[in-house]
């Protein structure tokens, strides 16, 4: 079955005008102005199944916005071609229209002045979806994402979690079969977070849709995302399930204790190395092979009262890879690719 | 075709959103209404000239007319689009709207020409203090040309609206594509008929008029006013229509030309 995304050998670049500060620099570009050309993408290739809830990472000016937007078909490839859902993006035909949503957390849809129940019946008529289907799917975007409060107010009258709960409705009434979401929980709280995570989740499940994820939140990512894509100054770094992504770059365990009392650094160090070292709280790294030994030799050895067992954390593991160059990883992107036996998922 | 019959469905809502876009903006539309005054305050002027006499055709009642009659075209053929692109490009939200699956162009019609049934109601009370200033011997009289009428407004707010596309589309390839509307505006408002009826120009210089007929400001205001106040005949009316609509067309061959360049620049450089 044909990949749902498909992307092979993307390389998108930006000409960018330079000015120094000053007021010469000024003049200067008002005769003669100097542009840098910018590589956001290079030679990008990956593929994504339809269903696959996909975290797509990277650090800042990664090339991750720019690549989505090359999916979304608002930025043309300079190189290298892009299929979804079986259709070029750059022709933007209405049928590809019609199979895809965008939602970017720092841009919005919605009507400002408006509640945002008036956006939502304008998608209904730009998108031709009919009355029933519409209704329909209100509603249960109505009760998964608990709207009825709120959209009936202007949208200007809305907090920001609020608005992202209205966006994510807006651009799924249409049900779209592959959503791409830039930094969708981007600004909201804990607590909003989880919801638009759990409704992604839901969403993903009941339409089997394809979902590719940007965000900075690790948590979204471990909550949402089997498998990440991770590129790193417009290159693929990594393609693979994220488990394995932790395994390979820090095949260590953290044994997280929570002890009745103070207990002495030494005998802390005996076992593992100490990452954090609290009154009540330590936490412990160790070799995976060693994790069984330690976790014996703690239980027997000092107070403990309850010990948990975890990764490294994500943004520790992004670090690390970030860290790296691409050199590092033994030949170049050519390792991103033999990190990634299953690309296709 | 579906696509077109897509959209023949769609507008209506698009309208009907747009309208209730303009009461939200209710405070900022009086603004804009009384932003428009100016032939309120032509028309004292020069009642005031007229009156130690006719200015060519010009009486005091035909000035009376003539203003009103302005300032009711000006309302209903505005347009501002060119705000809403420039912002829109300039901010990256005119993203939103390529990836809808609707022609933004149709998407702004449908939110200027909205706005017209409110300003339309702002204006009658003005009409209608027309109507009983000038009394209705001032106004067109023959009745085959009230469809030419609706023609010629519709023609302004055509031009209107595709000169404002046109402008917003700089913004596509210029920083500071606003300073063209400026330009644009002082050229209309000294070229359109805005200030004082552009015959007046041609009691001095009689080749002035024919000029400025051929250019796009007077099919904005001017002439739509003059088919209003019956000052054409039929042959007349038909000729002027006919220049309007050469305008609309080309006006229009130009933005779509324009439009497809920025929207490569846009999939090249923008979003």
């Amino acid at each position: 079955m044909a990949p749902e995304i498909e992307v092979v050998g993307l390389s998108k670049e930006f000409r960018v005008h330079r000015r120094e500060a000053g007021f010469l620099a000024s003049v200067r570009s008002l005769f003669r102005r100097q542009y840098d050309l910018v590589e956001a993408v290079k030679d990008l290739s990956f593929s994504i199944a339809a269903g696959e809830r996909v975290g797509f990472l990277g650090p800042n000016g990664a090339g991750k916005t720019t690549t989505l937007k090359v999916l979304a078909g608002l930025l043309h490839p300079t190189a290298g071609t892009v299929a979804v859902a079986g259709l070029r993006p750059q022709r933007r035909e209405r049928e590809f229209l019609r199979q895809i949503t965008l939602v970017m957390g720092q841009k919005q849809q919605l009507l400002w002045d408006l509640p945002p129940v008036d956006t939502f019946e304008l998608n209904r008529a730009i998108y031709d979806v009919p009355r029933p289907a519409f209704r329909e799917t209100l509603d249960e975007l109505e009760r998964l994402l608990e709207l009825k409060p709120i959209m009936t107010k202007p949208t200007r009258q809305l907090s920001l979690g609020e608005r992202m709960k209205c966006e994510l409705a807006a651009a799924l009434l249409h049900r779209p079969r592959v959503l791409f979401l830039d930094e969708p929980t981007i600004g909201l709280d804990v607590s909003m977070q989880l919801t638009v995570r759990e409704f992604v989740r839901q969403y993903n499940e009941r339409f089997s849709s394809t979902v590719l994820l940007t965000s900075h939140y690790m948590d979204d990512v471990l909550a949402l995302c089997p498998r990440v894509i991770v590129i790193d100054k417009g290159q693929l770094r990594y393609s693979g399930a994220l488990g394995e992504l932790v395994r390979t770059m820090r095949p260590e365990k953290r044994i997280v204790l929570k002890l009745e009392r103070p207990v002495l650094r030494p005998d802390l160090e005996a076992v593992g190395e100490v990452i954090e070292h609290g009154d009540v709280k330590v936490i412990l790294q160790v070799r995976q092979a060693d994790l069984r030994d330690a976790m014996s030799r703690l239980l027997a050895r000092l107070p403990v009262s309850d010990l948990t067992v975890e990764d490294p954390p994500l943004e520790e593991v992004m670090r690390d890879l970030f860290a790296r160059s691409p050199e590092q990883d033994g030949k170049g992107a050519d390792k991103a690719v033999a990190l990634a036996p299953g690309d296709a998922a | 075709m579906s696509r077109l019959a897509n959209t023949l469905r769609a507008y209506p809502t698009l309208l009907r959103i747009g309208f209730s876009e303009m009461l939200a903006y209710r405070a900022e539309m009086l603004v804009w209404i009384l932003a428009t005054t100016m032939p309120l305050v032509n028309l004292a002027l020069w009642h005031t000239v007229a009156e130690g006499g006719k200015i060519g055709r010009f009486g005091q009642t035909e000035l009376i007319g003539y203003f009103l009659s302005a300032f009711i075209v000006r309302q209903v053929t505005g347009s501002w689009v060119v705000w809403e692109m420039n912002q829109e490009i300039r901010s990256g939200r005119f993203s939103m709207r390529l990836l809808r699956p609707i022609h933004p162009l149709i998407a702004y019609t449908a939110e200027n020409l909205a706005a017209i049934p409110l300003r339309a109601a702002l204006s009658l009370p003005v009409a209608l203090i027309a109507l009983g200033l000038v009394g209705g011997a001032g106004f067109l009289k023959d009745p085959a040309l009230v469809p030419a009428v609706l023609l010629a407004i519709f023609g302004s707010w055509l031009i209107s609206f595709l000169n404002q596309a046109l402008m917003g589309c700089m913004a596509f390839f210029l920083e500071s594509s606003m300073s063209l509307v400026y330009i644009w505006t002082a050229l209309f408002y000294g070229l359109s008929g805005y200030f004082f009826p552009l015959e007046f120009l041609s009691l001095k210089t009689p080749r002035a008029t024919a000029i400025l007929h051929g250019l796009p400001f007077y099919y904005m205001l001017g002439f739509p006013v003059e088919v209003v106040l019956g000052q054409h005949d039929r042959g007349e009316v038909l000729r002027g229509l006919g220049v309007e609509y050469a305008w609309v067309a080309f006006l229009l061959t130009l933005t779509l030309v324009l439009w497809r360049a920025g929207i490569r620049r846009w999939n090249a450089y923008g979003a």
